[in-house]
């Protein structure tokens, strides 16, 4: 177990550099730079700008000397923030998204756990039948949409909580609904599914077959086995709604990380991007693991060597 | 044809070869009726596109049924189909999308003909900021500049179910091959292909579309595009052209969880009788991929390529929401919807129709996905 996770902790470090590079060639296969974009430039401070980014060596040693500086952990400045690090600014937007992510994730383990389980267990139930409604109506309505519609009824129609920003834990409110809303539908999809599987397995016969009560096969035999792939979904969700997500931000106006990301797109702000993506591709690596890890915990055929 | 055990199937030969062909014409009308469809897509009204349209459209389903009926082999399709029309929720949603395709083709020209509304029509009414609430004359009100929102939510759905069906297929069309030449492989191949899939995944998947959309625009759009954008909605159409490119874009970024779901399934069929009898009679590596192992690993690629299309209509209304899809005057659900957003508290129902519209769409087509899951794939079914 602990040489597994060590082979594949040290795995991380060139699956990480393979994605940067990869980023990078992208960001330099589109046409034209960032500094092109700008109002008309006199030709020196042109230069100056190559110069400081470092545009006036050949690719291959502009690649390197990128490699070198990811595996350092140092992506420099950025170029649209002028004079801030890149690790400065996500260190700074980094925990609103991650606020926002945590709460949203643990609504959305709540709600999705509790529907999925009491939906499986009475099969075909109207409980059931509603909850499996809700939760693909939860798939369909865009968070883009859920959010404005969430605003309309409860900031401006009945005043409960402010429209947008984090400014008081109310501001907290709507941007969690919406955040977990498709989350916890996929969920209690997931859950459904992996208990009905589970309860009609030859394991859980056989624990009722020795005689444990209905409750103790339930909580003790086969929630462990009907949460595999929900623990599956999970480990790659946690790490998209830490990172943030751009249409929440966007409606709410909250300066999470996701915001962030998707200007530095448009600003082409290679630094920053490249910086971005190696954090949010070690938090996706990293919390992979966890999930193959916690396999091992929930399902004891599972083992790794 | 081959069940999916690889028996070739002796029984009812003559049946069988009458059932192909009315198969195959029974694909033709489809396709024929798809392009006719979308080809008529944007500034054309005209009645006798229209009337190609209808003709083939029922004729389709009508052939549909008249198959279904007459099909009482105990086939895997053919059970599949029988588990597939028990599931109430499933045939809802198969209703409701044969509804929509049908009011999204008819829909336009029949406004066109009785008010003279269109997608981009601005009424010379002198009131320049001003959208008007639903009323009679506009069922679902007008947009800012006084568009019939109506009109706009039909011709945007042309749009939004072209993104669904295009960047599926092209989707479908690399992942399956990805897939399956990874999973036949095996070895060292399979394990280098599955690993770029793995690296890919962990790239945003919007830098992809947006490098992808600023490297192919303009000049460098490749020709293929632009054909089909002229063949669509005629020549000279710089936006449409643009469409186009993020219908193949968005493609481009969705096949890699098709690719996994092929893999998984011809990594257990290679082993199978029928494809050691194909490899001893000499059939080519290809003809044993294309020909033998992919149909009989269709169940989860059509159930996958069914869930696929509300998930990239999905990625295209977010897009649109960032201003990096449709643009105006050109309309999508989502991008209606998103323009919506920024009205409303003032004008709700710009958001609220297109938003719903499109909802009710997707919740179709994920309540048709899961009954064919069900229908298709009988160990994971109710029970």
């Amino acid at each position: 177990m602990l040489s597994f996770i060590i082979r594949r902790l040290l795995l991380i470090i060139p699956m990480a550099l393979v994605v940067i590079t990869l980023t990078w060639g992208l960001i330099r296969l589109a046409p034209g730079n960032f500094y092109e974009n700008e109002k008309n430039l006199p030709a020196a401070v042109v230069e100056n700008i190559k110069e400081k980014y470092g545009l006036n060596e050949p690719w291959y040693k502009q690649y390197g000397i990128m490699l070198w500086n990811t595996m350092r952990g140092d992506f420099g400045e950025s170029v649209k923030y002028q004079g801030q690090s890149v690790n400065e600014i996500i260190a700074r937007h980094f925990p609103y998204s991650a606020t926002i992510g945590v709460l949203a994730y643990i609504l959305a383990l709540i709600i999705g756990l509790a529907a999925g389980i009491i939906a499986a267990l009475k099969q075909n139930s109207a409980f059931d039948y509603g909850s499996m409604s809700l939760a693909m109506l939860g798939l369909s309505v865009p968070n883009f949409v859920l959010g404005p519609i969430l605003v309309l009824v409860f900031s401006l129609w009945l005043y409960w909580f402010p429209t947008a920003r984090l400014q008081s834990p109310a501001g907290l409110v709507l941007p969690v609904i919406t955040l977990a809303g498709i989350y916890a539908a996929y969920i209690a999809r997931l859950t459904r599914a992996g208990m009905l599987e589970v309860m009609r397995s030859d394991y859980i016969r056989t624990a009722r077959a020795k005689g444990l009560d209905e409750k103790t096969v339930l909580l003790k035999h086969a929630i462990r086995g009907g949460l595999i792939p929900v623990v599956s979904f999970t480990g790659p969700a946690l790490a998209a709604l830490l990172a943030g997500t751009v249409v929440v931000e966007k409606v709410f106006a909250i300066p999470g990380l996701g915001n962030i990301f998707i200007q530095s797109i448009f600003n082409r702000d290679e630094p920053l991007i490249l910086g971005i993506v190696a954090f949010l591709s070690i938090l996706i690596m990293i919390f992979n693991l966890l999930v193959d890890i916690s396999y091992a915990f929930l399902d004891p055929r599972i083992r790794y060597e | 044809m081959e069940n999916r055990y690889g028996q070739t199937e002796t029984v009812d030969q003559k049946s069988n070869s009458k059932k192909s062909i009315l198969i195959a014409y029974l694909a033709f009308i489809v396709v024929l009726g798809v392009i006719l469809y979308v080809s008529q897509s944007l500034e054309s009204f005209s009645g006798i596109g229209l009337a190609v349209f209808l003709t083939f459209y029922f004729s389709t389903t009508a052939l549909a049924f008249w198959l279904l009926r007459t099909n009482k082999t105990n086939s895997l399709w053919a059970d599949a189909w029988k588990r597939l029309f028990k599931n109430k929720l499933a045939i809802f949603g198969l209703m409701v999308l044969w509804l929509t395709i049908l009011f999204v083709a008819v829909g336009p020209s029949i406004i066109y003909w009785t008010t003279g509304f269109t997608y981009d029509f601005i009424p010379p009414t002198g009131n320049l900021v001003k959208s008007f609430p639903p009323s009679l004359q506009h069922p679902m009100g007008t947009d800012e500049q006084g568009r019939d929102l109506l009109a706009r939510v039909l011709q945007g759905g042309r749009i939004s179910l072209a993104v669904g069906l295009i960047s599926t297929v092209v989707s479908l069309l690399i992942g399956v091959s990805y897939g399956a030449i990874a999973g036949y492989s095996g070895g060292r191949i399979d394990n280098f292909m599955m690993r770029i899939v793995d690296i890919v995944y962990a790239i945003p998947y919007i830098l992809i579309v947006i490098v992808l959309l600023k490297v192919l625009s303009g000049e460098n759009t490749p020709e293929f595009i632009k054909w089909l954008s002229i063949i669509f909605g005629g020549a000279n159409n710089q936006g449409l052209s643009q469409i186009f490119l993020l219908f193949f874009a968005l493609g481009l970024v969705s096949w890699l969880t098709m690719a996994r779901v092929v893999r998984g399934q011809i990594l257990s069929l290679k082993n199978q009788e029928f494809v050691m009898a194909a490899r001893a009679t000499g059939v080519s590596t290809f003809g044993i991929i294309f020909r033998h192992l992919v149909p009989n690993a269709l169940g989860p690629v059509i159930v996958y390529a069914t869930l696929t299309i509300p998930s990239v209509m999905l990625s295209e209304a977010f897009l649109s929401f960032l201003g990096l899809g449709v643009q105006a005057p050109y309309a999508s659900w989502g991008s209606l919807a998103a323009d919506g957003i920024k009205n409303i508290a003032v004008y709700p129902w710009q958001m609220i129709f297109p938003g719903v519209t499109m909802a009710l769409t997707l919740f179709s087509l994920n309540f048709l996905g899961d009954g064919l899951r069900d229908a298709l794939d009988p160990q994971t079914r109710k029970f």
